[in-house]
Parts: C-alpha cells; structure tokens; sequence
C-alpha cells in the first residue's frame, strides 16, 4: 500500500469500520452522558479530536525516543496515562491564557478527557499497529472524527427517541441503551469496505 | 538495575510533567476578579437569559468588569437580588417591576375546535407549519406544550386545550414567549390589572365563528375607557400600561369577556 493510501485506509477504518464507540465500545461513557443536546455533542467532540491528535504526537515521541532505547515499552500504558492526563491540563491552562473562545467552548469538557479511555486506546493502538509518527497523527484525529460523528448521529437518535414517547418502564435510560445498540448495528454495514476500498 | 531505570524513568516522566505544569500555571494565569463569585452568587442560576446575558455567568462576568451597569437586570430573581447585586458592587439598585407570562388565548376545548385531526409530530412547531395549526382559529394556543418543555421552572401547564402559567412559578424570563410559534405568550407586570387574552385578529364575525370567546374588535372597550388606555388595532383591543390606572371599566363592558 502506497504511504498516502495508507493514510486514507486509516482515516476512514477509525472513523466507519473501526469507530471506537459503535463499533470497538470505547468511551460509551461520555457517549451517552454528552449526546442529549447538540451543542455540548459539538463542543465534546472538537475537545477530543485535540486531545487525541495532540496524544498521538506526543505519546509516539517518548515511546519512540525514550522508552525504546531504555527497553521500558511494557511501562507504556502507565506512562501514557500520566502523560495524557498531564498534557490535558496544560492544555486547559494554555486555552485559558491565549485562547479564551476556544476555553469557553470546549473548557468543561477538557477535564472529563482525562478519563476518557479513548484517548488511551489510541495511543496504545498507534504503538501496537507500528504507526510512524504521520501515521499515528491521522490516526488520532480520526479516532477523534469518528467518536464526534457517532456522537452527532446519536444526539439526532436521541431526540427522535424523545419525541416518540416510549413506554414509561422504557423511558431514560433503557431506550437509551437500546437505541445505542441499535445505531451501532448500522455501523457494521460498513464492515469489510474499507478492505476492499483500498486494495 | 533494570527496575531502578524503570522507577527513575517514571518518576523522570512524571516530575517533568509537573515541572511543565507548575511553570504554565504560573505563567499562564489568567487573573480572576475575587468580586465575581460573589456577584455570581446573588444570582438565581436559572441561566434563563431575560437579562440579555448567556446565563449568569455571563451577567456576573459583565457587572464585575463594568460593561454592565444596572444590576436590575435580573428578571428572574427581582427586587431582592438587585439589592444585593447593589450592595456587592456598591451601586443603587433601581427599581425592578416583577414581570408575568400571560397567554393571550382563551380558546379552550368548549370554546373553540379543531379544523383538522392533526396526527404528526405533537409539538407546537410541528403543528404550525401544516397550514398554521389545526385549530379552527389561526391566532389561538396549539396546545402541544412547547412552551411547558421550554420553562426552566416547570410553571405552565396546558390544560382543557390552552398554556395557564403557575403565577407562584412564573419568573417572567420569557423563554415561553419567544418559544411559541403562535407569538401569542407576552410578558406583562405582575402588577398589571387587565390584560386582553385573545390574539385573533380577525374581523368579528369571522373571529366569533372561529372561537366563542374571540375578541371581535366591536371597541365598548375603547369607548369606555376614561384614559384612554385601550385601543383596537386590527380588530383587536391593545391595552397601554402608560396610560391604564387599572379602573376595570372595558373588564366591566366587554361582552366577550376577552379582557380579564
């Protein structure tokens, strides 16, 4: 596969076949907390896709550099979670400062990233798949992508769901739940596309 | 050897972190106003936005940095809060007048009917954008409860077909007003002794056959009135709160019973 190509298949893997929270179940948390309006679907989103390209970067550096030639890679998930959580906080300081529309959009959500297992996966994944520093670049922003567009499809799920007036045992959170799994079985019609699509 | 570089690698990576943290925070403080939370914390927190602010944050951050001058902008928690917003921020308080939502409809289930079986989506917006409505006046309440969704303090409640507002909930922030599609939600002062409850603007026959109890502009209501207050303006009777001393008489002579 031709490095540019390469770059397209992981795109469009994290955001359709892969899709972190339709497809692999990670970050079902925020998934469900964050999608009853859509602002704060938008504001989450843009939060993450940051934070997951910003992640990739850094985290591929140190295990590049530091924890290689030190042979300390079965140390990555502790230190990446230390790194991560570190990295969203400057993040927040540094929005603050210099960048006071962008806090006021995305502040609140930044601190609920740091849990955000997401982000984690992706950058475990970057290292285990062997992502060169590019590669792992697209791959957190699409992670970031997909986790937003399933979190806009299922805010416009969720006010449909409203709107119906379930049965009362069914209100909240089991329609909830069930409309979850539901939007999640549409995304295994993109299963095997991606494949095929870059051959 | 190789569990020391592991714990000096780690504790290398976590100190950096910290060291990176520290050196922001100071650097890149952003100095926070000590009046702020107080401010912030005479208000209501009902974020409703009748002050013209997006939510209280907003108003606090304004009266604090002095783009805002009044602290009687506050709709929702009154005279109270203006006085302590006063006292917080050492200015006079003004006067507030205690506002109300009233629905300018009174076309109940008796009173009026349907012109279609409406069977779509059952809100109020949905309704109104199949021919304006199914009920047989285009002026009248939809009944579908947009407004009561839209209340942040849950204090209207549809009932026999028309919005009544709980006057006890009722903080006249008027969300209901801009959320109805019909317009026919204003926002009065508490104080005011009249107030017309119809919107139909139609002429008064037409107005009457639609709904029985219709304003059909036959203007006893203007004729009689000492001030002067009450005008009809496109076959409707409109009440001037400058000039109304509250002497009930168009209450008095109205045969439809509209102003009440």
């Amino acid at each position: 596969m031709r490095p540019f190509s390469k770059l397209l298949f992981i795109a469009f893997s994290m955001i359709f076949t892969q899709n972190y929270v339709l497809v692999q179940f990670i970050a079902i948390c925020p998934f469900l907390g964050v999608s009853q309006n859509f602002d704060s679907c938008i504001g989450m989103s843009g939060a993450v896709i940051f934070v997951m390209t910003l992640a990739s970067a850094v985290t591929w550096a140190i295990y590049t550099y530091i924890m290689i030639p030190l042979e300390l890679t079965y140390l990555s998930t502790i230190i990446f979670i230390l790194v991560i959580a570190a990295l969203v906080q400057f993040v927040e300081i540094f929005l603050k400062k210099f960048l006071p529309p962008l806090y006021s959009a995305l502040g609140i959500y930044l601190p609920l990233i740091t849990t955000n297992c997401a982000v984690l996966a992706v950058t475990l994944l970057n290292i285990s798949e062997g992502y060169t520093f590019v590669q792992s670049c697209v791959d957190g922003f699409s992670a970031g992508v997909g986790f937003g567009l399933a979190l806009v499809i299922f805010c416009g799920v969720r006010k449909a769901v409203e709107r119906a007036k379930p049965p009362k045992s069914w209100q909240g959170l089991p329609i909830t739940l069930m409309a979850a799994a539901l939007t999640s079985m549409t995304f295994m019609g993109f299963t095997g596309i991606a494949d095929n699509l870059f051959k | 050897m190789s569990i020391i570089i592991a714990v000096g690698v780690l504790a290398a990576v976590g100190a950096l972190c910290a060291l990176l943290l520290v050196i922001s925070s100071k650097y890149m403080a952003v100095p926070v106003d000590e009046k702020f939370p107080i401010v912030r914390g005479c208000l209501p927190g009902a974020n409703c936005g009748a002050c013209g602010y997006a939510g209280c944050d907003g108003y606090a951050s304004a009266l604090v940095s002095g783009d805002e001058d009044k602290p009687n902008k506050c709709v929702a928690g009154g005279a109270d809060v203006a006085k302590a917003l006063a006292e917080a921020l050492g200015t006079e308080a003004g006067e507030v007048i205690p506002m109300v939502a009233v629905t300018k409809c009174r076309g109940n289930c008796e009173a009026t009917s349907k012109k279609a079986d409406y069977q779509g989506t059952r809100t109020c917006a949905a309704a109104k954008l199949l021919h304006g409505g199914d009920g047989a006046c285009s002026y009248g309440c939809l009944g579908y409860g947009d407004c009561a969704a839209a209340c942040p303090e849950g204090g209207i409640n549809i009932i026999n077909g028309v919005a009544h507002f709980n006057s006890n909930k009722c903080i006249g922030c008027g969300i209901c007003a801009k959320t109805c599609p019909q317009g026919i939600i204003s926002i009065v002062p508490a104080a005011a002794p009249v107030r017309v409850l119809c919107s139909n603007k139609e002429k008064g026959a037409q107005a009457g056959k639609n709904c029985k109890n219709a304003c059909i502009g036959c203007g006893l209501c203007m004729k009689n009135c000492p001030n002067g207050a009450v005008t009809v303006q496109n076959n409707l009777a409109v009440i001037d709160y400058e000039k109304c001393t509250g002497c009930g008489k168009c209450k008095e002579v109205c045969p439809k019973k509209v102003i009440g």
